[in-house]
C-alpha cells in the first residue's frame, strides 16, 4: 500500500469515528447544543478540554516555530500552559458557582448591564474569529498536504469539512468526539517523536531525548544543533531570543491571560457538576496538554536538525557538501506541490544552499564558497510537524497518522470556537437582548447561520493569513486578554467594580490592542493598509503586535478602576451575588432561565 | 470576622502563594534569569532553557493539583463545601 492510500485510510477511519460518535450523541435541545450534559468525569472532561484547546496552532504550527526560533519560542510553551494556572485559581471555580452558559451572560449579570453584555459579545466575537482565521491556515496546510493540492484548494476543502462538522454537532456531540480526537491527536504527535528521539539519541522519551547525547557520540543533541545552525550563520538555537527579553516577557503574559479569557475554554467550566470538579478539570486538562507541550520542544529541535542535515549533507563550503536538487527526497517534492516550500537555484550549481544570508558575519564566507544567497526561498514554518516524520524517513503508517492527527487538532478547535461564536450571537444577542421570545428551534437555526458566516469570513482571511497559524492565534489571545479576562477577574475579586468601570475598561483595552495590531498588520489584516508598516523599528518598546494584549489588559484594569471610583458603586444585590460566588456551598446546576 | 470572610482571606493567601511560584518558574527562571541559569547544565540541557521549555510546565501541573487539594481542605474546614 502506498503512502497516499494509507493517508486516506487513516483520515477516513478517524473521521468516520468522530462523525459516528457525533451522530450517536447529537444535540437535541439548546442545552445540549451549548454545553455537554452533566456527569462527565473531570478526567474525561479534562481530556476533552485539552483536545478543544490544542488546535492547529499547537499541533501543526508550534513545533515549527520552535524549530526556527529555538529558545525564543518558549513564549508559546509557557504562555499556553501557564494560563491554566490563572484559569484554575482566578476564574473557573467561581464561574462554575455562578452557573450560567456563556461569558457575556456572566458579564451582563455581574455588571447589571445590557451594554456591558453587548460589549462582551463583540469582544468575544472579535477574538474568536481571529482565532478561527489562525485555524484556517493550519487546516489549509493539512488539507493541501493530505489531498496533494495547492494551499488555496486545500483551504476550500477544509472549510467545507469544518462546516459540516460543526453544524451537525454542538457541544454534547463534541465532548465525546473530543475524547476520541484527543487520543488520536496525542498518539499522532508522540509516536513520530519517540521514533525520532530513539533514532537520534537512543532515548525513547522525547522529553529526555532532547537533553541526551547523540547516538555514538558524547555531544549532546542541543549542543550539536547549536553547532550545526551557527555553522550556517543562523543564531544559536538555545539562546536566540524573540525580539527582546522584554518582548518575550510581555508575549508570555499575553498568552497566559488570553488563555484565561477565551470563551471556548471558559465555557467548559460553567457546567462541570461541582465547583470541586472545576478545579480538578483544569488540572487534568493541563496534564493532557502538557504531554504534547513537553514533547513539542523535542519535535522542533529534532526536526530542525534533520532538515539541516538533509540539505547540508557534507562539510560546509565543500563543493559536494550540499544536496543536489535532482536528488531531493520525496517529501521535498510533495511540499513543493503545496507551494509552501520553494527552491531557487541562485548560483546555478544544481545544489541546494540553505543558510542565513542576512548574517553579515557569514556573508564573506558564503561568497568564498560561491553561494549567491539562501536558495530555500520559502520554508513555511507550519509544514514542519507534518513533514517531520517524512524527513526522518519513518514508516508510512506513522506519516499517515500524523496527517490524521493534524486534521483532528484543527477541526476540534475550529468547531469549539464556532460554537462559541454561534452561542454569542444566538443566545446572547438574539435571545438575551433583541428577541427574548425566540423559539428554541429558531435560536438553534440562528446559531447555525452564524457559524456558516464565521467560517466563510475566516476562510477569506485564511487565504491571506496575517501570520503563521500560531502567530495569528496569538493575536486572538491578545484580544481576549485585553478585554474579557480583566472584566471577569474584577467581577470576582473586586466587589466594588461597577458597570461603567467594566464597560469602559473592556472598550479601552480591546481598542488599544486592536489599533496596535492594525497599525502594524493592516486594518482588518488587509495587506497594504498598515499605516506604520510591520516594522520592528516602530514597535512600542520593541513589543511585537502579537504580544501586545498584556499592555491592553493593563490599560483595561487602569481605566476600569479609575472610572469605577468616579461613578456609583454597584447595588447591594450585586455585591451579595459576588459574595455568593466566592463560596462553593449551594452551587446548583447550570440553567438557561433568568 | 465571619467564616465566609475568613475563608476568602485564606483562599487569597493560598492563590497568592501559588502565583508567586508560577511567576518565579516561568518569568523568573525562564526569562529574566535565563542567562545566569544557562551556565548550569542539567544533563544535556542548559538549566534556563530547561525551565523555559520543560520545567515551568511541570511546575504548573503540580501547582493546580496542589491548589485543588488545599482548597478542598479549606472548603471542609470552613464548612462551605458542596453537598
Amino acid at each position: 500500500m502506498d503512502l497516499q492510500t494509507m493517508t486516506y485510510l487513516a483520515v477516513g477511519l478517524s473521521f468516520s469515528l468522530y462523525i459516528g460518535i457525533a451522530f450517536w450523541a447529537r444535540a437535541r435541545t439548546t442545552g445540549d447544543f451549548y454545553v455537554a450534559g452533566k456527569g462527565v468525569h473531570p478526567v474525561a472532561n479534562g481530556m476533552a478540554t485539552a483536545a478543544d484547546w490544542m488546535s492547529a496552532a499547537s499541533f501543526i504550527s508550534m513545533a515549527g516555530l520552535i524549530a526556527f526560533n529555538g529558545y525564543g519560542a518558549s513564549v508559546f510553551l509557557m504562555g499556553w500552559t501557564g494560563g491554566y494556572v490563572l484559569l484554575a485559581m482566578l476564574l473557573a471555580p467561581y464561574l462554575r458557582k455562578f452557573g450560567k452558559f456563556t461569558v457575556p451572560e456572566f458579564i451582563g449579570e455581574r455588571y447589571y448591564s445590557r451594554t456591558a453584555r453587548i460589549v462582551a459579545v463583540i469582544c468575544l466575537i472579535l477574538a474568536s474569529i481571529t482565532y478561527v482565521i489562525g485555524q484556517m491556515k493550519g487546516i489549509g496546510v493539512a488539507f493541501s498536504r493530505f489531498l496533494e493540492v495547492d494551499y488555496n484548494t486545500g483551504l476550500y476543502a477544509g472549510m467545507g469539512v469544518v462546516f459540516i462538522y460543526s453544524v451537525m454537532g454542538g457541544m454534547k456531540g463534541i465532548t465525546y468526539t473530543q475524547i476520541a480526537q484527543y487520543v488520536i491527536l496525542i498518539f499522532a504527535y508522540t509516536v513520530p517523536a519517540i521514533f525520532i528521539s530513539m533514532h537520534l539519541t537512543g532515548v525513547a522519551l522525547p522529553q529526555l531525548g532532547l537533553g541526551a547525547d547523540m547516538t555514538g557520540s558524547s555531544l549532546s543533541m542541543l549542543d550539536k544543533l547549536d553547532l550545526v545552525v551557527t555553522d550556517l550563520g543562523f543564531k544559536q538555537y538555545t539562546t536566540q531570543v524573540m525580539g527582546s527579553k522584554l518582548n518575550m516577557f510581555v508575549y508570555t503574559l499575553t498568552l497566559m491571560i488570553g488563555t484565561a479569557g477565551l470563551p471556548h475554554v471558559i465555557m467548559r467550566f460553567f457546567t462541570v457538576p461541582k465547583v470541586r470538579d472545576a478545579r480538578a478539570t483544569a488540572g487534568w486538562a493541563l496534564v493532557f496538554i502538557a504531554i504534547l507541550y513537553t514533547t513539542a520542544p523535542a519535535v522542533g529541535a529534532m526536526a530542525r536538525l534533520n532538515l539541516m542535515e538533509t540539505i547540508q549533507t557534507g562539510e560546509v563550503g565543500s563543493p559536494e557538501g550540499n544536496l543536489a536538487y535532482e536528488e531531493r527526497p520525496q517529501w521535498f517534492k510533495n511540499w513543493e506541490t503545496t507551494g509552501l516550500l520553494k527552491y531557487e537555484d541562485k548560483n546555478a550549481d544544481g545544489r541546494i544552499q540553505y543558510y542565513n544570508d542576512k548574517s553579515e558575519a557569514f556573508a564573506s564566507k558564503a561568497e568564498s564558497f560561491g553561494w549567491k544567497g539562501n536558495e530555500m526561498v520559502k520554508v513555511d514554518r507550519d509544514i514542519m510537524v507534518l513533514a517531520n516524520p517524512e524527513i526522518a524517513r519513518l514508516p508510512d503508517w506513522v506519516i499517515a497518522l500524523d496527517v490524521a492527527g493534524g486534521l483532528a487538532a484543527a477541526l476540534t478547535t475550529a468547531a469549539g470556537l464556532l460554537l462559541a461564536i454561534a452561542s454569542s450571537i444566538s443566545h446572547d444577542l438574539l435571545k438575551g437582548i433583541f428577541a427574548p421570545s425566540i423559539s428554541e428551534k429558531n435560536e438553534l437555526m440562528a446559531g447555525r447561520i452564524a457559524m456558516a458566516g464565521a467560517i466563510a469570513m475566516a476562510g477569506y482571511f485564511g487565504i491571506h493569513p496575517p501570520d503563521f497559524a500560531a502567530g495569528t492565534v496569538a493575536i486572538a489571545f491578545g484580544l481576549a486578554a485585553s478585554s474579557i479576562f480583566p472584566a471577569l477577574m474584577m467581577g470576582i475579586f473586586n466587589k466594588k467594580m461597577n458597570r461603567a468601570g467594566a464597560t469602559w475598561g473592556m472598550i479601552a483595552g480591546i481598542s488599544v490592542t486592536m489599533l496596535y495590531v492594525f497599525q502594524h498588520k493592516g486594518i482588518m489584516f488587509i495587506p497594504g493598509t498598515s499605516y506604520l508598516g510591520d516594522m520592528s523599528a516602530n514597535w512600542f518598546f520593541g513589543i511585537s503586535p502579537n504580544a501586545f494584549g498584556a499592555i491592553g489588559a493593563a490599560v483595561n484594569f487602569a481605566v476600569a478602576i479609575i472610572v469605577s471610583k468616579m461613578t456609583a458603586p454597584p447595588p447591594d444585590h450585586i455585591q451579595h451575588l459576588v459574595e455568593d460566588i466566592r463560596v462553593p456551598a449551594g452551587a446548583g446546576s447550570a440553567t438557561t432561565g433568568h | 470576622m465571619s467564616d465566609r470572610e475568613a475563608y476568602w482571606k485564606a483562599n487569597i493567601r493560598l492563590v497568592a502563594g501559588c502565583l508567586v511560584v508560577w511567576f518565579i518558574v516561568s518569568f523568573g527562571f525562564g526569562i529574566i534569569l535565563v542567562e545566569q541559569l544557562n551556565s548550569i547544565s542539567l544533563g544535556g540541557y542548559k538549566l534556563g532553557f530547561w525551565f523555559a521549555q520543560q520545567g515551568s510546565i511541570y511546575t504548573f501541573v503540580f501547582l493546580i493539583f496542589f491548589y485543588a487539594w488545599r482548597m478542598n481542605k479549606l472548603d471542609r474546614k470552613f464548612n462551605v463545601h458542596e453537598d
